[in-house]
């Protein structure tokens, strides 16, 4: 079949974690537009949905760092954290382990990358699923990229993954959903938490919906950590989406920056071809 | 190699439920399994969240462990901003490596 829906969302453990935090206001309206995606990843009939996330020290560490790691477990499990401290119960969470062998032996041909066939999942996977899927009824395929521990694996490598990664999905006979999930600027769980450069994540944003390539692959790293600190490196996520969604343009249907959330606030979805 | 111990030592805790279990039953005899500087093993032990922060050790990691050791959101924030002042710029890792 095919790719039958693509987006972006956050993942911050505050979203569920501090909820009572945030201004009702903002945070309902976030809240609102995780449903709409909900309803239109629903509405797709996807036979898995693909995340594409940010681990963080969850399941990978400095002795074995992949760049990539596409998961292929029989089944996986999350949150890893505290549940009280994401406010999210721990629950199994169902997998495709056919599907994803497939799509990994069809990414090699292009991409190198990891497999893992153990997964435990964090915050930046569960807290879109319990928006996304809260009945945790949909086969999953985690997909991570490295964005914390440098090496990291340059932008337009990320392009690359994101555009045979599509590839893949268009030959599968499966309907398959895929989101990226990042913060875009955002210095997570150090004293600069809180801090959310709006100017620079409209940016992002703009060329993201509007899929510029070349102005999505011309940020560097130096300029993402002293323009949207740390957290900015997630920026993979995007790009990814960016290139398994090459020539289509999407839309923002939500960014509000809530700094006890710790991010700018996403949920944007593109057009597919 | 010595901040990949401290980073190692706490990624384990924060993940693995047997490792938690030696640190509830003998968190002294666990440091021993890890090649750690005095300063580093008092660091973990006491806890000082800001100190550690300071060493360089990642937040994704630094702020499980802070929740393990009962540090609520906002404490563990003004821990680190208070090493910080007490301890100096971040010393090794992501926060001095890279960029400004």
């Amino acid at each position: 079949m095919s790719l039958v829906f693509a987006g972006v969302c956050s993942h911050a453990p505050g979203i569920t974690g501090r909820s009572e935090r945030a201004d009702p206001k903002v945070r309902d309206a976030f809240y609102e537009n995780f449903d709409r995606m909900r309803l239109a990843i629903e509405a797709a009939k996807p036979d898995a949905l693909i995340v594409v996330g940010a681990e963080h020290f969850a399941n990978f560490f400095m002795n074995n760092m992949p760049a990539i790691c596409i998961g292929m477990g029989e089944e996986y499990e999350g949150p890893i954290e505290d549940e009280e401290w994401l406010g999210i119960q721990r629950t199994k969470v169902p997998a495709c382990p056919d599907l994803s062998k497939r799509i990994i032996e069809r990414v090699m041909r292009d991409v190198d990358l990891a497999y893992a066939q153990e997964w435990k999942f964090d915050h930046g996977i569960m807290v879109p699923l319990h928006f996304l899927t809260p009945r945790y009824d949909m086969p999953i395929i985690p997909v991570n990229i490295n964005c914390q521990g440098p090496p990291l694996i340059p932008l337009h490598r990320c392009y690359e993954f994101g555009r045979a990664l599509r590839q893949a999905c268009d030959e599968m006979p499966e309907r398959i959903a895929l989101i990226g999930t990042g913060g875009i600027s955002h210095w997570p769980a150090t004293p600069d938490s809180g801090k959310i450069n709006e100017e620079w994540d409209r940016q992002f944003l703009d060329h993201f919906v509007n899929n510029r390539r070349d102005a999505l692959l011309s940020y560097t790293d130096e300029e993402t950590y002293r323009d949207a600190g740390q957290g900015g490196f997630e920026i993979r996520t995007f790009i990814t989406v960016a290139g398994a969604t090459e020539g289509a343009k999407g839309d923002l249907w939500f960014y509000a920056p809530i700094p006890i959330f710790a991010v700018g606030c996403t949920v944007a979805a593109m057009a597919l071809q | 190699m010595s901040l990949y111990c401290v980073q190692k030592l706490l990624y384990e805790l924060n993940r693995d439920p047997h490792i938690r279990e030696r640190y509830e039953s003998d968190f002294e005899d666990l440091l021993t399994d890890y090649s750690l500087t005095e300063e580093e093993r008092e660091a973990i032990a006491k806890p000082d969240i800001g100190l550690l922060y300071v060493m360089g050790v990642n937040g994704q990691i630094l702020m499980h462990y802070a929740a393990l050791r009962k540090y609520e959101w906002d404490e563990y924030i003004e821990a680190m901003r208070e090493g910080l002042r007490k301890h100096g710029p971040v010393r090794a890792g992501l926060y001095a490596t890279v960029g400004d």
